[in-house]
């Protein structure tokens, strides 16, 4: 049951993500990626991580995604811009990419993500998966979280900078 | 066996919870029109029906049988996908609400809470997750229609949610800090025993009613509704992303409009106001000896207190003018924003200084 319902979301995510980058119209890119990210979600639940998949859909589905739409309907994108130029990059990244993950399965490290029961029962048997996430941010991973909101920050400084460059040269 | 009796069970519990849900809307549509009526100094409608009250009926009837248009060169799929893209994540979350007592029934071995329909541990986050989608059916509405005026209500209802959504989610991290807790039945509980221990008034240590302030008016906006409708603002944009729909497309729209109107009525209720516990502790029921029927009182103040703030968002639509869309941007980012932070700042340093208050 677990293994079809697994396949069932991986090959849904599998075929969305193509669809974002081989669909003609943004919108219709933009639609595809919403449905990859609620299977990304269904995935996340089958691993007993509801913390994590509400996130993925109220961050990435529901602000950065809506965002994304804004901006595609008030550019107003034809349907003839796009990327080609950009295919023998893609193509030479694609490749590592899959060469990368078919070393890695060949090694067992990743078997398909079968090999995750352990974790699984212990972050239910303690507390809420919430509270482990909490507890592990702020003790075990609590430099790499600062280093993010750091580099949040930057991009948010930069942001506020490259919106007042016009004004700013206005006054000097 | 076991599967079966609980299937059967959720069905028809949603099923219930649904109808209430959609029976509540039909008697909003025409309660508002008679609230405005009454603040307006005039009747409201009064013909269908003794007083007006078969209007809803007639209303339904009319939006079924008219015909369905779909414009020009609008995008068919997306121009049907997108009123049910809106209605649904309206109606979905009505589902970790807890509208009655906390108590598990054993129905035939099978373990059941027949006042909330689902009690997951991420209760708010799954509400809010929801909400947030809902922006796709306007937004897509308002794209797929292939007029000027749908598009920019479109466009104002995108950037007004995103700036919203914000609000909302940071005026409830007061309340998650002093339950600790994400899910709603535990949010309700912490606040049994009088209405001293609800959030809203210092329940845990700290009051949140600031919290509850920029919660409401950023659930207002979130809603689309007066003074925050820019999206459907009739004198500039017609009718604002919805101006192409007829029949039974505009009737979804309606729909999770005062979809969404209930259900953030019941996250107010919930969150800010003890959910289902009355103002006083104990209960009446048992005072009287009538110790079976306390599930009747707590639906019944559970009921009362949605009622206000759906009175609370009629109210609000008959006293104040519309905000211009830079004032609206300015008071979500500059004004809300700041304060809601500032409540998370007080609130957890109370929360640290005072544990288990």
């Amino acid at each position: 049951m677990g293994t079809i319902v697994f396949f069932y979301f991986a090959s849904v995510i599998v075929v969305t993500a193509a669809l974002v980058v081989a669909l003609r119209s943004p919108v219709f890119s933009a639609l595809a990626l919403l449905v990859m990210f609620f299977h990304v979600a269904g995935l996340f639940v089958t691993l007993h991580a509801e913390f994590l998949a509400v996130i993925q859909i109220l961050v990435y589905a529901g602000a950065i995604l809506v965002l994304y739409l804004f901006v595609v309907m008030l550019l107003n994108l034809k349907g003839e811009v796009r990327f080609h130029h950009q295919l023998t990059v893609g193509l030479f990244l694609g490749c590592m990419v899959f060469a990368e993950a078919v070393l890695l399965v060949i090694k067992g490290e990743f078997s398909l993500g079968m090999n995750l029961p352990d974790t699984r029962e212990q972050a239910q048997l303690t507390q809420g998966n919430t509270e482990s996430i909490g507890e592990l941010l702020y003790s075990t991973y609590l430099f790499p979280f600062e280093i993010a909101s750091l580099i949040l920050l930057v991009a948010m400084v930069g942001a506020v900078i490259l919106t007042k460059k016009g004004i700013l040269e206005a006054k000097s | 066996m076991d599967t079966g009796i609980r299937l059967a069970l959720t069905l028809s519990q949603i099923g219930a919870v649904m109808v209430a849900v959609l029976l509540t809307v039909a008697a909003l549509t025409l309660l508002e029109r008679k609230v405005l009526g009454w603040m307006q100094d005039r009747m409201g409608p009064m013909e269908v029906g003794p007083y007006g009250i078969l209007q809803p009926v007639a209303d339904g009837l009319k939006l079924f049988f008219k015909e369905d248009i779909i414009p020009a060169g609008a995008n068919k799929f997306m121009f049907s996908m997108a009123p049910v893209l809106s209605l649904v994540p309206a109606l979905i979350g009505f589902a970790v609400i807890p509208f009655g007592p906390d108590w598990t029934v054993d129905v035939g071995g099978v373990n059941f809470k027949p006042f909330v329909i689902t009690d997951i541990n991420i209760g708010v986050l799954y509400i809010l997750a929801f909400a947030s989608i809902g922006a796709y059916g306007i937004i897509l509405g308002g794209w797929s229609s292939n007029s000027k005026y749908s598009l920019l209500g479109g466009l104002r209802s995108a950037a007004q949610l995103i700036s919203y959504e914000l609000n909302v989610g940071l005026s409830l991290v007061g309340v998650l800090l002093l339950s600790s807790s994400l899910s709603l039945v535990t949010i309700t509980n912490a606040q049994a025993g009088g209405f001293w221990n609800w959030y809203f008034f210092g329940g845990g240590g700290f009051p949140q009613a600031v919290a509850f302030v920029v919660f409401i008016i950023s659930a207002v906006a979130e809603t689309n509704r007066t003074p925050f409708d820019l999206p459907e603002a009739e004198s500039e944009l017609v009718a604002g992303f919805f101006t192409e729909y007829s029949g039974m497309r505009f009737a979804f729209f309606f729909l999770a409009e005062y979809g969404n109107m209930i259900l953030v009525s019941c996250v107010a209720t919930v969150l800010f106001f003890g959910g289902w516990h009355p103002p006083y502790p104990g209960t009446l029921m048992e005072y009287i000896g009538l110790g079976h029927l306390i599930w009747l009182e707590g639906i019944m103040w559970f009921v009362l207190k949605v009622a206000f703030f759906l009175f609370l968002f009629f109210w609000l639509r008959a006293t104040l003018p519309r905000l211009r869309y830079d004032q609206l941007m300015r008071f979500g980012w500059k004004v809300l924003l700041p304060i809601a932070l500032g409540n998370i700042v007080l609130t957890s340093i109370v929360a640290y200084l005072f544990p288990g208050n």
